[in-house]
């Protein structure tokens, strides 16, 4: 394992993103994005799908980008980072790039891109073992269209194209499980992390740094308008939901479960959900709150189940 | 003279383009799988397996991946090829104008194919056609041999000016059609190409670059009227390629378009792709009875040479085109159309009559071309076009 950075050394390093973005005010992603490009001892080379972070970044003729970054499309980030990482491979082989440089290939994606619109070439790019790490922020809907439902969306929230009616409460389906379904293509690095918990999740990126082939992180991102609430509060929500056990911080190394952090006490999913305006419907429902309380009990035992065991 | 090292050897379209891309040897190539231009990939695959070429070969999941990959290798700096038809340019249709508004030099090679539906798997342009505008130079080639020379040109004329290129051969008809090809030296064909420079690449660290932002109201109409210039610039650029391509191997590959009989012709049929070779046919069996026939066959549509077709065309009496395509505009298909905008301009002009022909793979016959003359004499004769478009070949 590589040797842990002080937040000091991390503060002097390039995070890639700078300032100048547009990113709503209490926005999660610039902080994730750039624990996740200061954490890369080499440099990177991002490829980004459509999205808040490709919008707000990016307007021409201004870049918040300090190093090499492209975007092309929504759902094809990964294909293309399969293009740059081959040209780099080839070129290296043919001489054009020296042979000690070393680059560190990054997609950034939103749930929009990774979870629905990009799984298709997310999957391919993994499956065929391209040397890159993929980098989810999940901030739980298309909020860069204004809050439509994605399948990360929880059960139960309220969303312009799962909106809370008279006889729909939210969205009625519960959410994908991303980590999953990346894990079952046995690739070498899988993992959920959280900005609340920068330790973990630094020690994670630099982890899957190490490792060459494809390797995945999801991070909750919570969203100011999307989730409705309080600027000032990002990463306590993002918080409460680790402590709520509703976003457990595990990892899946080399086929081996590991749950990086058990809460001391597990707190009830309600005191996450009730400090959000997309939950607010649910306050007289708690016919539907114990529904969410049940999946997220069940998740997590079948997490602490699985802790320490090999899958692949 | 470099012609005494040449071969002829018999290969089908597919085989011809995959041996171009053999000598070519590019950086990536990314592909999916599908018919009828399925072979060119197995065959270079082939290649690959047997370590004939030093590509990094990638075997993507759908042909928007396969695309996908080719741009972010050629934003990479790597002379990038990949293969395709049909459903598999529809698909990547999005991705298309991403390419050509990055301004990435990438071969494609497109075995022309109808598009769904009904699902059909033999040849029509509505594929290409579908995305002429996308900003790519597109290049329809006659036989084998063309295609196996027109590759080698577009990797250089794609390289030059900095944009996308499609180089089309009929389906079937060309991709699985064995002909005589006359095959370069290897040596040869990397000499003529050398190495790709790329303006910029994501990969130079100490430069680094945005690549695809966001360009609003403010910014995207610029962007556009610079792709137009870039096309503008490779109209020189195509001419002069083929010419010192031509000049250096004894060759004559055409460029834009292709003569025959055209010079004293009073009526004149404008064609694409393998149906010129039989109405080249009928324009010999109506020569030997002293008709005035003859054939521009269009190799290029985009850039559109609408100044050669006006100088070509104004002293005919009647032109007849052919599509390959249908349009649904109820003026016939998207030739005929482009056609009779770039001689408009002209005072003096031809009758223009547009036949729609051949779609889905559906067969063009001898007799079918001595019809089209025949209907293009009649329209001649009376001075006056009776219908908008004509269907040929059609089960009524």
């Amino acid at each position: 394992m590589k040797k842990i950075l002080s937040l000091k050394e991390l503060s002097e390093r390039n995070t890639g993103l700078t300032s100048g973005h547009r990113a709503c005010s209490g926005c999660a992603f610039p902080s994730i994005i750039k624990m996740v490009v200061a954490s890369s001892d080499y440099p990177v080379v991002i490829s980004n799908a459509t999205g808040c972070l490709e919008v707000v970044s990016t307007i021409y003729p201004y870049s918040a980008w300090n190093v090499p970054w492209i975007h092309v499309a929504f759902e094809n980030a990964a294909a293309v980072i399969s293009g740059v990482e081959s040209a780099y491979k080839v070129l290296k082989k043919k001489g054009l790039i020296p042979e000690n440089e070393k680059i560190n290939f990054i997609v950034i994606g939103g749930d929009g891109g990774t979870y629905d619109i990009g799984l298709q070439a997310l999957s391919g790019a993994i499956e065929r073992g391209h040397n890159f790490l993929y980098v989810l922020y999940d901030n739980q809907a298309y909020m860069n269209t204004g809050v439509q439902r994605s399948s990360a969306t929880p059960f139960g929230a309220n969303t312009t194209t799962s909106p809370v009616g008279k006889k729909m409460p939210g969205k009625i389906q519960h959410r994908k499980d991303i980590i999953e379904i990346i894990a079952a293509h046995e690739i070498p690095y899988v993992a959920q992390a959280s900005p609340s918990h920068f330790g973990d999740l630094i020690k994670k990126v630099r982890r899957a740094f190490e490792i060459e082939g494809p390797k995945f992180i999801a991070v909750i991102s919570p969203c100011v308008p999307g989730w409705g609430y309080n600027e000032s509060e990002t990463v306590e929500l993002a918080r409460l939901a680790v402590e709520t056990c509703f976003w457990p911080l595990y990892e899946i190394d080399q086929g081996v479960y590991r749950v990086n952090y058990k809460p001391k006490e597990k707190l009830p999913v309600k005191e996450w959900l009730l400090k959000q305006d997309r939950f607010s419907h649910l306050k007289n429902r708690e016919d539907l709150i114990e529904e969410i309380q049940k999946k997220v009990d069940e998740k997590w035992e079948r997490l602490l189940r699985l802790d320490g065991q090999k899958i692949f | 003279m470099k012609t005494e090292t040449k071969k002829i050897v018999a290969k089908t379209g597919n085989e011809a383009a995959a041996y171009a891309m053999k000598q070519i040897n590019p950086d990536v190539v990314a592909a999916y799988p599908i018919t009828p231009s399925t072979e060119i990939i197995q065959i270079f695959s082939k290649y690959v397996a047997d370590g004939e070429v030093d590509t990094e070969f990638i075997p993507v999941e759908s042909e928007h991946s396969a695309i996908s990959v080719c741009i972010g290798a050629s934003t990479g700096g790597a002379r990038v090829m990949t293969a395709t038809s049909s459903q598999g340019l529809a698909l990547m249709h999005e991705i298309l104008y991403i390419a050509s508004s990055f301004r990435l030099p990438i071969v494609m090679i497109v075995g022309n194919r109808a598009l769904s539906g009904p699902i059909n798997i033999h040849c029509d342009h509505s594929d290409t056609m579908g995305s002429r505008d996308s900003g790519w130079i597109q290049i329809y080639c006659e036989n084998a041999n063309e295609v196996y020379h027109t590759i080698i040109n577009a990797v250089k004329i794609s390289e030059k000016v900095n944009l996308p290129c499609m180089v089309m051969m009929d389906g079937f008809i060309v991709t699985h059609g064995m002909e005589n090809v006359l095959i370069l030296e290897d040596e040869e064909v990397r000499e003529f190409l050398g190495k790709r420079e790329p303006l910029y690449s994501i990969l130079d660290l100490k430069n680094p670059i945005t690549v695809g932002p966001l360009a609003l109201y403010d910014y995207y109409m610029e962007h556009k009227r610079s792709q137009v210039d870039a096309i503008l610039k490779s109209k020189k650029i195509i001419s002069d390629v083929f010419e010192e391509y031509n000049r250096k191997f004894g060759l004559s590959i055409p460029s834009f378009i292709e003569e025959y009989f055209l010079d004293d012709a009073e009526i004149a049929v404008i064609a694409m792709s393998s149906a010129s070779g039989t109405l080249k046919e009928a324009v010999d069996l109506l020569r030997e009875k002293g008709e005035r026939v003859g054939i521009l066959r269009l190799k290029i549509t985009r850039p559109f040479p609408y100044e050669i077709l006006r100088k070509k065309l104004e002293n005919l009496k009647v032109v007849g085109v052919m599509d390959r395509a249908e349009t649904f505009s109820t003026m016939g298909g998207p030739v005929s159309i482009e056609v009779k905008a770039a001689l408009y301009s002209l005072i003096k002009r031809p009758l223009i009559q547009s036949f729609v022909f051949g779609l889905g793979g559906r067969e063009f016959s001898l007799e079918d071309a001595i019809k089209v003359f025949d209907i293009l004499k009649k329209i001649n004769k009376e001075n006056k076009l009776e219908e908008e478009f004509i269907y040929i070949g059609l089960r009524e």
